[in-house]
């Protein structure tokens, strides 16, 4: 069964509905499971729940401190191209924005990553919007093999492609691929997606079990926190981890809690989410999938940030740029959102240090990937 | 003398130790400095290899401790053995803890993938160590083909559920001609004696003492159980009896009957 047929068995309504009613008693039993079920996991989402985050965090950072240690992996996104077909209302690349356009080039590229490996980093998540002219699988390539001897590991977050473009970009050297569904509420999504390829919900969906075909290492999946209800947002990026971790039981699966940010088009989120439920859906998650990674970017502020740390996070990013070629030169094009950390690097791995965890640069080798010709 | 020896060379202490998932890199030296162990094990995956600043490879007395780069990460035979020939080639020892945990999630070996890779590098030169499940066949195939230890798991990674494997170690242990190092779930310095007054050769510990609150107090911890494991083993432990023994017999009486 894809996915896609199993959130289909789901009524989104009832399943709202069946978290609305959750009760202290069923956060209660939640809590004192040894394996979270899914009934379980909808009662730790559930306003029910809210009373109990002390408890809920405690065991989440239990948890995450057996599995992954006191370490918290460094990554940083490089965007290449801010050019885009789509017409995602919530994004600053929507292809109806008035913003300078540009797509790196090769040397361009370059220079970014050269800045990048200069300040430690080794893991990189590379970007793009989605442009079947202008920004297509071989261009990708390229940049993969120009930049692939700085880095230990390279993830993207671009367009969806097929399975063959993704076993292409699994032997130019990537490793992991990031895609968010934004939402799982089809009909939302299509109104937030009125143009534009990104507006097939189901290609979007099934987009992560390519990867998985395709041999992918790592899978990151995550809703736009913000644009949909955050009971059934959460309970959906949920139930797509699991389904993913055991389906694709060789890939590592990881889920990241990205919260709407002001963005050039000003849209507003039609939900807000407190940061009482961002931290109950880390936690519920990590209790849920006690291996997956759990990631933080800079869209949050350093305070929170610092604070969400012992809760289950595993991956964070530092001084992100969203402009492509913003790193090697400031005030470059547009960026995609407005991040709230601006701290560098140093400063956050610093913040890191001082709670008692170290911050990895390296956590990966290309040499996995590199097949005997 | 009770010598621990691995492939014609000697090592003192029992106990080997892991260096990932610590606080801080000075925890980690701290750890190992406090746990007397001569061998300390890498993931060739958190280190740049080929770059002598890398503050592992940087900081790791040599001289002192035997650096047992290990696989870990890979998914399969070709990855392991390419990660293994890439550490020799950057200038370490051509010993290899082996490791190939295809499941990320519980990172349990594979043990055909395992014997594959072991079976190539012996063949290139490699002393290997793999880290197997606690498979009393598997550990006689490794053995056979060459491999320096075996190196079943106690309990999955990172459990500290102690050693859960109990019998099928105690059935490497008594059929191995290989040392039998007891690797992976030990979380507690109690959990390593058992492992050594059971007969092991010696103990790998990481998680215990990397997410201890005090790693270097923890590692000299490990250290004691280990050295006391290994004497009730070689002073030889009582047997457990079934049965009490009474000090004044009750059956006594049948001998005074004539």
């Amino acid at each position: 069964m894809t996915f896609f047929e199993e959130i289909n068995q789901y009524d989104q309504k009832e399943v709202l509905e069946q978290i609305l009613a959750k009760k202290p008693s069923d956060v209660e039993n939640a809590l004192h499971s040894d394996r979270l079920s899914l009934d379980g996991f909808q009662a730790l989402i559930s306003p029910a729940a809210e009373g109990y985050l002390e408890p809920m965090a405690v065991r989440a950072h239990e948890i995450t401190k057996q599995r992954f240690g006191n370490n918290i992996l460094m990554y940083v996104p490089i965007y290449l191209s801010n050019e885009c077909t789509n017409g995602c209302v919530y994004c600053g690349f929507n292809a109806c924005n008035k913003i300078d356009r540009k797509t790196l080039t090769l040397d361009e590229i370059e220079e970014d990553a050269r800045t990048l490996n200069k300040n430690e980093f080794r893991h990189v998540l590379l970007l793009t919007g989605e442009d079947p002219n202008r920004i297509g699988n071989d261009y990708l390539v390229d940049a993969v093999k120009k930049i692939k001897h700085l880095f230990g590991s390279i993830s993207i977050e671009v367009y969806p492609m097929d399975t063959d473009g993704y076993k292409q970009m699994v032997e130019a050297g990537v490793d992991g691929l990031t895609i968010y569904q934004e939402t799982y509420d089809p009909e939302l999504y299509e109104k937030l997606h009125p143009f534009g390829q990104k507006r097939d919900y189901k290609w979007r969906l099934d987009t992560p079990e390519r990867g998985g075909e395709a041999g992918l290492r790592k899978i990151g999946i995550g809703a736009l926190l913000g644009l949909g209800n955050f009971y059934t947002e959460a309970f959906f990026t949920g139930l797509h981890a699991l389904y993913l971790a055991r389906r694709y039981w060789r890939t590592q699966v990881s889920v990241s809690f990205p919260r709407i940010r002001p963005a050039d088009g000003g849209f507003a989120p039609l939900y807000s989410v407190t940061d009482k439920q961002m931290v109950q859906g880390i936690c519920a998650t990590r209790l849920l999938i006690p291996d997956a990674g759990l990631v933080l970017s800079t869209r949050e502020s350093a305070q929170f940030r610092d604070n969400l740390i012992p809760l289950g996070i595993t991956q964070m990013s530092a001084g992100s740029c969203t402009a492509p070629g913003g790193y090697a030169h400031e005030d470059e094009s547009t960026g995609q959102f407005c991040i709230d950390d601006d701290r560098s690097p140093e400063e956050i791995s610093r913040i890191i240090r001082a709670k008692g965890y170290e911050a990895v640069w390296k956590d990966w080798d290309p040499a996995f990937l590199e097949r005997a010709s | 003398m009770d010598e621990f020896i691995i492939a014609n060379r000697r090592f003192r202490s029992r106990l080997m130790v892991g260096t990932g998932k610590f606080s801080s890199n000075e925890a980690m030296l701290e750890a190992m400095e406090a746990s007397g162990s001569d061998i300390v094990t890498v993931a060739l995956r958190r280190v740049d290899i080929e770059n002598p600043q890398d503050y592992m490879l940087k900081h790791i007395n040599r001289d002192r401790f035997l650096l047992l780069p290990n696989t870990s990460g890979a998914r399969d035979a070709e990855e392991a053995v390419r990660l293994a020939r890439l550490a020799r080639a950057a200038g370490c020892e051509p010993w290899i803890k082996l490791e190939v945990t295809p499941d990320p999630y519980y990172l349990l070996p594979d043990p055909i993938e395992t014997y594959k890779a072991a079976q190539i590098l012996i063949k290139d030169g490699f002393t290997v160590l793999p880290y197997i499940n606690a498979d009393p066949i598997l550990a006689k195939h490794l053995q056979e083909i060459g491999c320096a230890t075996v190196m079943p798991l106690g309990a999955p990674i990172g459990t500290n559920k102690g050693v859960k494997t109990r019998d099928n170690i105690s059935i490497i242990i008594e059929q191995a001609r290989v040392p039998v190092v007891v690797d992976a779930g030990l979380g507690a310095p109690s959990h390593a004696a058992e492992a050594m007054e059971m007969g092991a050769d010696a103990v790998l510990v990481n998680t215990a003492l990397a997410v201890s609150p005090n790693p270097r107090m923890m590692a000299a911890a490990f250290k004691k159980g280990v050295e006391a494991g290994r004497e009730a083993f070689l002073a030889g432990l009582g047997k457990k009896r079934k049965l009490a023994e009474a000090s004044s017999p009750l059956t006594g009486f049948l001998r005074e009957i004539k």
